[in-house]
């Protein structure tokens, strides 16, 4: 075979190859990483409903999720847990849909060792706790609201020496699971989760001591004709995914915040 | 100002890192790498394999097991308890302790070759003239390897101002203890701060160029 055939050849296989993937429909969805349990059961549930569909979830933080995006990144939904990022996605033009808000986050203290149901932010200042784990404020949304909460009670100076940072909420969670830092101010979603919730124990921390988690999804523009895409984004709005949600700990849109 | 004093702390933690773990490894390295040159054991096959794993195992491996290790549950972290030093996760020596191990293979390597590349001859005339092993070692075998030194030295320091991932995992990204630049960069970037990024970066850049590039002018001079 010389190489003009070989390249003919190469060509039909990927031609055929491209036809197939466009068949199939496939959808990569990026999400916040505290949607990591929820998200899993949701696309579980919208898999039994939809055999056909072929859905992919990769989880990791809000702010890198944005710029990948920015960059062209091949994802078809995007779940922010800051619904400012997809807001600025969508008036920069990477979106075919608006910004669907999809819930409200909110955040808890959580140990694994001790019994964090019994305490509150104050307990942080204690001397026994060394290392304290929230996400970093600088990107992570969840840090964010969990630097508001600690300056709102006027505990930053007192514990910041202690705070160690995690790159988005999970691996705040992991820093503390590991028992690397004691006690951690992460998402709910994570803390109601099987395999952190069989340990110790988490406080909720008021909402009215931080601004709201909202949290919205776009579907992003290369998914424009993408039906597995609308599906899905429709299938978020359906009693079962929102009851999953709500199992979970998010406050969902029009629901009052039972504050 | 160019940088920001963040950015520049982050360059020092991270000067002060990579040095630190350079000099750490030029004491625990040469006799490692002595002694695999030098050796006719079963055993150099597997040590010379365990210390070129670094070389190859993903950074996440290394940080996944030094997070446990080192934890409080960890055997690391039990006997760091015990010696009243707590818990090395998120501290400037338990960075310095991973960056020990993801080095190890650029110190010991370079070192390895250039005691190979003696050869037996000149420590057995050393030896003839009555020098014990140990003087033979510091007045032929050092001299004779001190291109493998600076290779090894530089390569080191650039290789552990180059750590990322080990460095995520077990910091804990914290200022002017554990936020070296690499960390620094990437946060910038995750906060859409480009232009910040752009700086650090672009310093980064230069200056590993110019570690390589110093590298390279070294070696023709140094081997005959």
């Amino acid at each position: 075979m010389n190489l003009r055939q070989f390249l003919a050849r190469s060509l039909v296989v990927f031609t055929m190859l491209g036809a197939g993937t466009a068949q199939a429909e496939k959808v990569t969805i990026a999400a916040a990483a505290d949607l990591k349990f929820a998200m899993d059961e949701i696309v579980a549930h919208f898999r039994e409903e939809n055999p056909r569909d072929e859905i992919e979830v990769i989880y990791g933080s809000s702010g890198k999720f944005h710029t990948q995006i920015q960059q062209g990144a091949p994802y078809d939904l995007y779940f922010s847990a800051d619904i400012g990022f997809a807001q600025e996605l969508v008036k920069a033009g990477h979106a075919a849909s608006p910004v669907i808000p999809y819930a409200v986050g909110r955040i808890v203290l959580w140990s694994p060792s001790m019994d964090a149901s019994k305490m509150t932010l104050e307990s942080l200042a204690d001397p026994k706790i060394a290392r304290i784990a929230i996400a970093n404020p600088k990107h992570a949304p969840y840090g964010k609201r969990a630097e508001e909460a600690l300056r709102a009670t006027r505990l930053w100076d007192k514990v910041e020496r202690k705070l160690v940072y995690g790159e988005n909420i999970a691996h705040t969670a992991q820093f503390v699971q590991t028992g690397n830092a004691q006690v951690g101010i992460i998402a709910l979603s994570l803390a109601l989760n099987p395999a952190l919730a069989d340990k110790g124990g988490y406080w909720l921390i008021p909402d009215n001591l931080h601004e709201p988690l909202e949290q919205g999804f776009i579907i992003t523009k290369r998914a424009a004709g993408n039906a597995t895409a609308k599906r899905f984004a429709d299938y978020m709005n359906r009693k079962a995914a929102r009851a999953t949600m709500t199992r979970y700990g998010f406050v969902l849109p029009g629901e009052s915040t039972g504050r | 100002m160019f940088l920001t004093d963040a950015d520049l702390q982050s360059i020092w933690l991270t000067a002060r890192l990579a040095g630190i773990t350079t000099l750490i490894l030029f004491v625990v390295g040469t006799p490692v790498a002595w002694w695999l040159a030098r050796t006719r054991s079963p055993w150099k096959g597997p040590i010379g394999a365990v210390v070129a794993l670094p070389l190859v195992l993903p950074p996440s491996v290394l940080g996944f097991y030094l997070l446990l290790a080192m934890g409080p549950n960890g055997p690391v972290g039990q006997m760091t308890q015990a010696l009243g030093l707590g818990t090395l996760p998120f501290t400037f020596w338990g960075l310095v302790v991973a960056s020990v191990f993801y080095s190890f293979p650029f110190m010991v390597q370079p070192l390895q070759n250039a005691f190979e590349a003696i050869g037996e001859r000149p420590l057995e005339v050393a030896a003839t003239l009555r020098a014990s092993p140990l003087d033979a070692f510091f007045s032929v075998a050092l001299p004779l390897a001190k291109p493998g030194f600076v290779t090894a030295g530089i390569l080191t320091f650039a290789h552990t101002v180059g750590e990322f991932g080990v460095v995520l995992m077990i910091g804990g990204n914290i200022p002017g203890v554990t936020r070296v630049a690499s960390v620094q960069i990437y946060d910038h970037v995750e906060a859409l701060e480009y232009m910040d990024a752009h700086r650090l970066a672009g310093v980064m850049l230069v200056f590993s160029f110019l570690v390589l590039l110093a590298l390279y002018a070294w070696r023709p001079n140094g081997r005959k």
